[in-house]
């Protein structure tokens, strides 16, 4: 659930940076980046899971799925952070520089 | 358990790689200042070295950033002394090792791959892209 929620976010990150691409104004690529680095370790890691387990990986308990669930949504908003923080720091718009020029 | 950590090790080699790379790319700047004018004017510029290794560095850094904290999740990671809860007795710290040897060193391999892709890709769409300059000249 962790894998199917990053690799989701990291296509649709990757679809909203192709839009403007090669301008990256507002750094969508911080995102792609995370997310996809993320999900391909997950996917490494879902495929030692599957060896061990078998065909009982794709038959997770509902309490494991709950738990997957809140951890994906949670590495996403995590990633939204990060994002977040890199464009304040960055700046690439001169919003910030703006207003403390202004006072 | 630790898996991320082996990504984490490589992230750092390969930002301390870009740095050298770009102190390198520096010093030839006056001749890639040239050539990139010189492709400029065709609309075809050549991606610094660096810039590739920036991918992979942001990469293993992202991806190892997220997985850290999954560890921290499912409780794996501490922000106390040893850190990693694997590492309090040794049987537990053998099955640490021992994942970080196949599912850690397999993510960083995997990445890794996935960037020199990446970076096959973009060599060969921008030999495509100068090849009517390097033609023309």
């Amino acid at each position: 659930m962790t894998l199917l929620i990053t690799l989701f976010a990291a296509i649709l990150c990757t679809v909203l940076w192709y839009r403007k691409a090669p301008q990256d104004e507002m750094k969508i690529s911080v995102l792609c980046f995370l997310y996809w680095g993320a999900a391909i370790m997950w996917f490494v890691d879902a495929i030692y899971e599957y060896a061990d387990l078998g065909a009982a990986f794709f038959a997770p308990a509902p309490a494991d799925m709950l738990n997957d669930l809140f951890l994906g949504l949670s590495v996403v908003a995590l990633g939204l952070i990060v994002w977040l923080v890199v464009l304040l720091i960055k700046d690439p718009r001169g919003v910030i520089k703006g207003m403390f020029q202004k006072k | 358990m630790a898996c991320f950590l082996v990504s984490a090790a490589e992230a750092v080699i390969v930002t301390v790689a870009t740095q050298v790379v770009i102190a390198h790319e520096n010093k030839l700047l006056p001749q890639f200042k040239r050539e990139t004018e010189a492709q400029s004017e065709h609309k075809a510029e050549k991606i610094p070295f660096s810039r590739k290794l920036r991918w992979l560095s942001n990469l293993l850094w992202g991806g190892s950033f997220l997985l850290a904290f999954e560890h921290v999740w499912h409780g794996e990671v501490t922000p106390w002394f040893p850190f990693l809860t694997a590492a309090g007795n040794p049987a537990d710290t053998a099955a640490m090792l021992h994942e970080m040897s196949t599912v850690g060193v397999t993510m960083a391999v995997l990445v890794t791959a996935v960037w020199g892709a990446m970076v096959l890709v973009s060599s060969s769409m921008e030999k495509k892209a100068l090849q009517p300059i390097l033609a023309a000249k």
